[in-house]
C-alpha cells in the first residue's frame, strides 16, 4: 500500500483520488460476481418460453454467460425473464413474483407481447409488461431468436457492470406501488398502452 | 339427417324447432324451457346414447335481429353419432336456461366459461363463478357484440384491478378452505366460506 501511495501515478493526488480508485475496485469486484453468475427466473407463458428453453439448451447455452442455474423459486433469482404474453389475470402474480425477488433484481422482458402487448391490442393483455413492474432490457421479436435473448443478456450484463454501489441516488432500492395500486400514474399507463401500427384503426367505442 | 331428430319430433312434440344439415352434422333446435328434459331423454334413451357431451358454446351474431345461441355438441360414443342441439335465446331478453351439470359432469367448466363470455345464466349450476376472467371483473362478458375490443375501462384502470385481484381468488372455495392463504383472501370470500356456501373453514376441522 505505501509503495502505492508513493508510486509516480499516485504521488501528488488528492486523497479522493485514491478512495475512488479503490471504489472503482469495489464496483468492479461486485458487478463481475453479480453480472457473471445471473440466475435467471424464467416466467414463460407462450411461444417465448419455447426460445428461452432454446437458449438454454445446449446448441445457445447460456450457461456460457454465468446463468447456469434456473431458479424455479423468485427468492433465489437475479433476473426475471418474462418469455410471453402477459394477460391481465396473470398481472398480480408477476408482481408478486417480482416482490418477492431479493436485491438487486433485474427484468428481461422477452419479445413483443411482453414489452408491448404486440398484436394483442384487446381486453385481456397487459400493454407492456412495464406498466407492472420496471424493466431493463427489452428483447424484441416474435418470438426473438436466441442470439437475440442472448444479445439481450449481454446488454444486461453491461448495465450491470455500469452500476455502482457508491452512487449517492439508490438506483436498486424497492419500487412498492402507489397509494392508488399502481407503478406509475395513470396517464402514462395509459400513454403507453396506446394502440400503434395497424391497430390505430380500431377504437375504442368500437 | 340424423334419425334422432324424428323420434325427439315424436317425443316432445313442439318443443322441438327446426332442424337442418351443415357439413354432415345435423342441427336441431329446441324450445329453452324443454332443454333438460330433452337432453335427459338424448342421454338415457337407448336408442340415443348420448353419452359424451363434447362441448357447450355460444354464438352471437353480428346480425342485431338474430338470436343469441348457445349451442351443445353431443357424441353417442357406442353409436358413432354427433348431435347438434341449439337454444335461441333473446339478446336483449332472460338470458336463463337450464344447466346440464347434474346430466354431464364435464358440463362444469363449460358452462362457467359460456356464463363468463357471453353472460348466460345457467339455473341449477353448483358453482357458477367467471372462469377465465377473475372473480371481480367488473366490465362485462368479453364476447358479446356489443362489448369493445379493448375493454370499457382504461387501460390504466385496468391495470389498477387487475394488480388489485387476489390470485388466489382464481380457486374455488373448496380448494382455498384447505388453502394456507385463507386469511388473505379478500372478504367477501371469507364471508361466503363463513357461510358455508362451498367447502369448509379451515378451523372448522
Amino acid at each position: 500500500m505505501k509503495r502505492v501511495i508513493e508510486s509516480k501515478e499516485v504521488a501528488g493526488q488528492s486523497p479522493n483520488y485514491l478512495l475512488a480508485k479503490l471504489q472503482d475496485l469495489v464496483d468492479w469486484a461486485v458487478n463481475s460476481s453479480r453480472a457473471n453468475s445471473l440466475w435467471p427466473m424464467p416466467f414463460g407463458t407462450a411461444c417465448c418460453a419455447i426460445e428461452f428453453m432454446a437458449t438454454a439448451a445446449s446448441r445457445y447455452d447460456f450457461a456460457r454467460f454465468g446463468m447456469e442455474r434456473q431458479a424455479f423459486s423468485p427468492r433465489q433469482a437475479d433476473v426475471l425473464i418474462c418469455a410471453g404474453r402477459l394477460p391481465f389475470k396473470l398481472a398480480p402474480v408477476i408482481r408478486r413474483i417480482y416482490d418477492q425477488m431479493p436485491q438487486p433484481k433485474w427484468v428481461i422482458s422477452m419479445g413483443a407481447c411482453a414489452s408491448t402487448g404486440g398484436i394483442f391490442d384487446n381486453y385481456a393483455m397487459v400493454q407492456g409488461i412495464d406498466t407492472i413492474v420496471p424493466v431493463d432490457v427489452y428483447v424484441p421479436g416474435c418470438p426473438p431468436r436466441p442470439e437475440g435473448l442472448l444479445y439481450g443478456v449481454l446488454l444486461l450484463h453491461k448495465k450491470i457492470k455500469g452500476e455502482s454501489l457508491f452512487d449517492r441516488v439508490p438506483r436498486r432500492d424497492e419500487q412498492p406501488l402507489d397509494d392508488r395500486g399502481l407503478r406509475l400514474p395513470p396517464e402514462q399507463i395509459d400513454e403507453i398502452s396506446e394502440p400503434f401500427g395497424n391497430s390505430i384503426h380500431q377504437f375504442r367505442s368500437a | 339427417m340424423n334419425r334422432s331428430v324424428d323420434a325427439l319430433r315424436a317425443t316432445f312434440g313442439p318443443a322441438i324447432g327446426r332442424a337442418l344439415e351443415s357439413c354432415g352434422d345435423t342441427i336441431v333446435y329446441v324450445g329453452r324451457e324443454a332443454l333438460r328434459d330433452v337432453m335427459a331423454w338424448l342421454r338415457d334413451t337407448p336408442q340415443q346414447t348420448y353419452d359424451y357431451l363434447v362441448d357447450i358454446t355460444a354464438v352471437e351474431y353480428r346480425d342485431r335481429e338474430r338470436p343469441l345461441e348457445v349451442v351443445y355438441i353431443l357424441r353417442s360414443l357406442t353409436r358413432r353419432t354427433d348431435l347438434r342441439v341449439k337454444v335461441e335465446l333473446d339478446p336483449q331478453g332472460d338470458l336463463t336456461i337450464d344447466s346440464v351439470v347434474s346430466l354431464w359432469r364435464g358440463a362444469d367448466w363449460l358452462e362457467r366459461e359460456v356464463y363468463d363470455m357471453f353472460g348466460i345464466t345457467f339455473r341449477g349450476h353448483p358453482d357458477l363463478r367467471r372462469i377465465l376472467m377473475w372473480e371481480t371483473y367488473a366490465e362485462g362478458h368479453p364476447l358479446r357484440k356489443d362489448f369493445p375490443l379493448r375493454g370499457r375501462f382504461s387501460r390504466a384502470e385496468q391495470v389498477r384491478q387487475a394488480l388489485a385481484a387476489q390470485p388466489e381468488a382464481h380457486y374455488s372455495l373448496e380448494e382455498l378452505s384447505i388453502a394456507a392463504a385463507y386469511e388473505e383472501l379478500p372478504a367477501d370470500m371469507k364471508e361466503r366460506l363463513r357461510r358455508g356456501e362451498r367447502g369448509r373453514l379451515p378451523d372448522s376441522e
